[in-house]
């Protein structure tokens, strides 16, 4: 049994594989970006809007209000990168009651690339927002002696980020998968609606998590520079 | 091992392939459709604002003008009020004044035809009874009446009054024509001397008599003197009965006649 669908190879040469992983994170890529095409092909600015129209702009626009209840007073520059990354890992649980389907976030491959994006995002914004030097003095603060604990943060985050997702939906994955060889009919239902459950909960954690680590390295300068604003929430 | 880094890399590479795709087909459109309704929606608050003022002031302006009417409405309708008031006092009195004028007229015309039936009446009944009476009177007339006649003139001679007397004795005195003894029969001359007789005690003096016969005195016996008359006959006593019955019938003409506006004086019919 495998424990991801990294262990399904479909081809490989040298370093150069096609995993099960890959080929449904396509498979999911393709279906959003088809679905988001599908449905925005005809956006109605005045007069009656469509079911999906209005699904989709609830969505958007929840994930924005997320965002800017996060600390960031313009969540448009960062609704591409966090609510994609929310999306994607939504999408992915939701996939779990398709028979036979592994979903890509089971791997620890997938969520430490998604985990690296974060670390690697987090700096970017920080410094498009403070500058390269203003960033990198947020290391330092509140003393230089803080330095190697904000390194170390940053990379256990990223790490937490990557393992907390893994481990979640790899064991919903694998509960189901066992359950499925022990008790057959219903119980493995209800843990498949667990699962939905606790999928739907990992997406809004980790997104809103990359959330807080990117207002955290955005509104530090702020936060010193003007005392009546209030501090970003640390994770 | 768990992490295979090709795929860390493939999946991260995919991660910002989806990133790029959201972008293009999905949050792009749908802040770019939610922008759009927001001016829209937006605009038409505003245009509905301005509507809503423009409404306003129409209202306002409206609800002047409909007070300005209102307030113009009732002074004419009150000066109208007025007007129709007092053309309707005019119009009451004209009707009024034209009522009166009438039922004076038809008051005067009334009365003068009652007038005039009563004078018919009256002298159709004096005629009626007279022409009775002195058919009567005739029938019943003999020479015995006729003495009778002279005696009772004589004692009324007799039973003068000192006026009467004074008034006819310097009527007499005044004339020089003879005094007349008027009566319906001729009088025999044994009664033309008691009569002549009577005269001259009365008045103390000899008068020049004439006997003159007048049927229309029916019965009786009349002296006339220098435009004095005294007499007892029958003719004289139906003329006194018309006279009554004149009256009795003005008495009747006039709470027949029942005026209404004014009291109008009903001539009395005179007796002839």
């Amino acid at each position: 049994m495998n424990l991801t669908s990294d262990q399904q190879i479909f081809w490989q040469y040298g370093f150069v594989k096609l995993n099960g992983t890959m080929v449904t994170t396509w498979a999911l890529m393709l279906a959003m970006s088809l679905g988001a095409k599908l449905i925005t092909r005809k956006l109605a600015t005045d007069g009656e809007v469509s079911r999906w129209q209005a699904a989709l702009e609830i969505i958007v626009t929840g994930i924005g209000e997320q965002i800017k209840e996060v600390g960031l007073s313009h969540p448009e520059k960062y609704l591409g990168f966090l609510g994609t990354l929310f999306l994607f890992v939504a999408t992915a649980s939701l996939c779990t009651v398709i028979p036979g389907y592994m979903p890509p976030t089971g791997s620890l491959s997938t969520t430490a690339a998604l985990a690296l994006c974060v670390f690697i995002a987090v700096p970017l914004f920080g410094m498009r927002q403070l500058g390269f030097l203003g960033y990198l003095r947020t290391y330092v603060e509140p003393t230089p002696i803080m330095l190697p604990f904000n390194i170390i943060s940053e990379i256990s985050r990223t790490l937490a980020l990557a393992v907390r997702l893994f481990g979640n939906m790899m064991s919903g994955a694998m509960i189901i998968a066992i359950l499925l060889t022990i008790t057959p009919y219903l119980f493995p239902i209800v843990m498949t609606a667990l699962g939905l459950l606790t999928g739907m909960v990992q997406a809004y954690i980790f997104s809103i998590l990359a959330a807080v680590y990117i207002a955290a390295a955005t509104v530090v300068r702020k936060t010193k520079h003007s005392p009546k604003a209030e501090p970003a929430p640390k994770p | 091992m768990l992490i295979d880094w090709f795929t860390v890399v493939a999946q991260a590479l995919n991660f910002l392939v989806l990133v790029w795709l959201l972008k293009r087909f999905l949050y792009h459109p749908i802040l770019n459709a939610i922008d759009a309704r927001e001016k829209r929606i937006a605009s038409e608050l505003a245009d509905a604002d301005l509507k809503k003022s423009e409404a306003q002031k129409e209202h306002d302006e409206f609800q002047s003008k409909n007070k300005a009417f209102d307030e113009q409405r009732g002074a004419l309708l009150s000066k109208a009020n007025d007007e129709a008031k007092a053309e309707g006092q005019r119009l009451v009195d004209e009707a009024r004044k034209a009522a009166d004028a009438l039922s004076e007229r038809r008051q005067e015309a009334l009365i003068a035809e009652t007038h005039d039936l009563n004078q018919a009446i009256c002298r159709r009944t004096q005629d009626e009874v007279f022409a009775i009476a002195r058919k009567a009177l005739a029938d019943l007339s003999t020479a015995s009446l006729e003495e009778r006649l002279a005696e009772v003139f004589v004692r009324r001679l007799g039973e003068m009054d000192n006026n009467t007397k004074k008034t006819l004795t310097a009527a007499l005195t005044a004339s020089s024509d003879p005094a007349v003894v008027r009566s319906a029969f001729d009088l025999p001359a044994e009664q033309q001397a008691t009569i002549k007789k009577a005269l001259n005690d009365t008045f103390a003096t000899t008068i020049g008599l004439r006997f003159d016969t007048a049927p229309e005195q029916i019965a009786g016996i009349e002296f006339t003197a220098g435009g004095q008359k005294v007499g007892w006959t029958i003719a004289s006593y139906l003329a006194s009965l018309r006279k009554e019955s004149d009256e009795d019938l003005n008495q009747q003409t006039k709470f027949a006649a029942t005026p209404q506006t004014k009291t109008v004086a009903i001539p009395v019919a005179k007796s002839s």
